[in-house]
């Protein structure tokens, strides 16, 4: 599994990538391992102000529906329209084509509360530990 | 809580299969991805263990007497090695579980949902005291593959000695395979064409390795899901309960007028003239995205008129379908508009035929 260095993680296992003033967010590669095929991605609307840690997307797999909390608080400003015709992205390229959305970052401050690569890999490693155990 | 294994299981773990409970067994939920085994099964071939399955062995002078005296459909003419699908109802009619019997020439196997086996039993064991029956649960004394897709036969072939081309649509042929006695019946939950192979676990996980290594696809309980969900056949706990008739369900065709007094025989037949039905499974596609999951609202002209039972993006037809129950006796007719309740928010759908898709099996 990947976790690239420059992101930011959450425990609810997404990811922010802090470009210029505002953050993409997607889901890790260790999520849509877990949640298997996705085959739909409902994006918030455009516009949309967002509290931190609300559910504002959702993610639907062959099995089940998950809600994508917001990792900071500010504004949707883009979401990634091709995952409407290529919800498979997600899977294929989860840090890359697979992005959700982009928001306003409003409180920079945010983003202390957000994991290091490091961390979140502690956090995986935990996770599945206890699985199997 | 220790969880079943099937014969098959370090077989699914050495595939790396991801693994989850289902009725009290460890199951592959897939190996690879759903999507990818849906396809395999729908294009050529896929092999699925489904050993987890209630197998139930009748015999004894009044066995087809139980066997009627249970069952809706009409057990008495079959053929030895043919089988039947029928409901198992209670006397209200609500469906106890749906299953499939086997005649063979000294009894009859009975195979039942995993969920439901051991409820099954006991109600078949209350019944049985008034017959000269003997009801054993043999699941553990044999394991069950399908082995599922167009291509299922030409696969299958290469390994076994009978000829499957002379086995029709819920026939079997009863056969030897690694020295042990096998049955072979071309039956399946997937739409395709296939078979679903009885015996014991020494000669069924051989079966399992030789036609994993001549590079059939390993397909898991998702695949499955997303094969029978398409090709529109329930699934008990989903489109059939003991809330619900047969008839309710679409499966009027198994609820025969046959002269024996079957538990549940009053209310079916006159469901089946239509009076006293209070629902009907209809499918439905939706007109604006989003997945309906069982349990989800449905509404016909704005008023709350039933719940989805099963849904998803179908694999093999792309669009967003259900299936649900609206209210009363008659189902609203194909092009129906409706709305389905989707993370609190009502999105347009339709009522469409059912089933969604036809594979590639012939009846």
């Amino acid at each position: 599994m990947i976790f690239p260095k420059e992101l930011k993680y959450t425990k609810e296992h997404e990811w922010a990538k802090v470009e210029d003033g505002t953050v993409r967010v997607g889901i890790t590669d260790f999520a849509q391992k877990e949640l298997g095929d996705i085959v739909y991605v409902e994006l918030p609307e455009v516009g949309r102000e967002v509290k931190r840690g609300e559910a504002f997307i959702t993610v639907e797999s062959v099995k089940a529906a998950s809600d994508v909390y917001a990792p900071v608080s500010g504004k949707v400003l883009e979401v990634n329209r091709e995952l409407e015709q290529h919800p498979e992205h997600v899977n294929e390229d989860p840090y890359g084509k697979g992005w959700m959305a982009r928001l306003e970052l409003s409180d920079p401050s945010e983003l202390e509360a957000l994991l290091s690569a490091e961390a979140y890999e502690r956090l995986i490693g935990e996770a599945e530990a206890e699985g199997e155990g | 809580m220790t969880l079943k294994r099937t014969p098959l299981f370090d077989q699914h773990r050495k595939l790396g299969a991801k693994l989850v409970e289902f009725a009290g067994w460890a199951m592959p939920l897939q190996y690879t991805s759903i999507l990818e085994e849906h396809k395999a099964v729908r294009e050529g071939v896929g092999v699925f263990d489904v050993s987890h399955m209630g197998r139930l062995w009748l015999k004894g002078p009044q066995a087809l007497d139980l066997l009627e005296r249970l069952l809706p459909n009409d057990v008495s003419r079959l053929d030895v090695d043919q089988a039947l699908y029928s409901p198992m109802c209670h006397e209200g009619g609500g469906t106890l579980d749906d299953l499939i019997v086997y005649r063979l020439p000294d009894g009859y196997l009975v195979v039942v949902n995993a969920a439901n086996t051991q409820r099954d039993l006991e109600w078949m064991r209350k019944h049985a005291v008034h017959f000269d029956v003997e009801l054993r649960d043999v699941t553990a004394e044999w394991a069950q593959l399908a082995v599922q897709g167009p291509k299922a036969e030409a696969a299958l072939q290469k390994h076994v000695g009978a000829n499957l081309a002379g086995v029709r649509y819920y026939r079997g042929v009863r056969t030897a395979y690694a020295g042990q006695p096998v049955l072979l019946t071309r039956t399946g939950y997937t739409g395709e064409d296939g078979f679903e192979v009885y015996g014991p676990p020494e000669a069924i996980t051989q079966l399992w390795d030789e036609l994993i290594r001549s590079g059939i696809t390993p397909a898991g309980l998702g695949a499955r899901d997303s094969l029978r969900f398409e090709a529109s056949y329930p699934l008990y706990g989903h489109e059939l309960d003991e809330q619900t008739t047969p008839v309710e369900a679409g499966l009027g065709w198994t609820v025969k007028e046959k002269p024996v007094d079957y538990i549940g025989k009053a209310v079916l037949l006159r469901q089946k003239r239509g009076e006293g039905v209070r629902k009907r499974l209809i499918g439905f596609r939706m007109r604006e995205p989003g997945v309906p999951r069982q349990g989800y609202k449905l509404f016909l002209n704005g008023e709350a008129a039933g719940y989805v039972t099963s849904g998803m993006r179908a694999p093999t037809l792309g669009a967003f379908l259900g299936m649900g129950y609206v209210r009363g006796a008659a189902a609203p007719p194909p092009g129906t508009p409706l709305q389905v309740e989707i993370h609190a928010k009502r999105r347009e759908a339709e009522v469409v035929k059912l089933p969604f898709y036809r594979g590639s099996l012939r009846t």
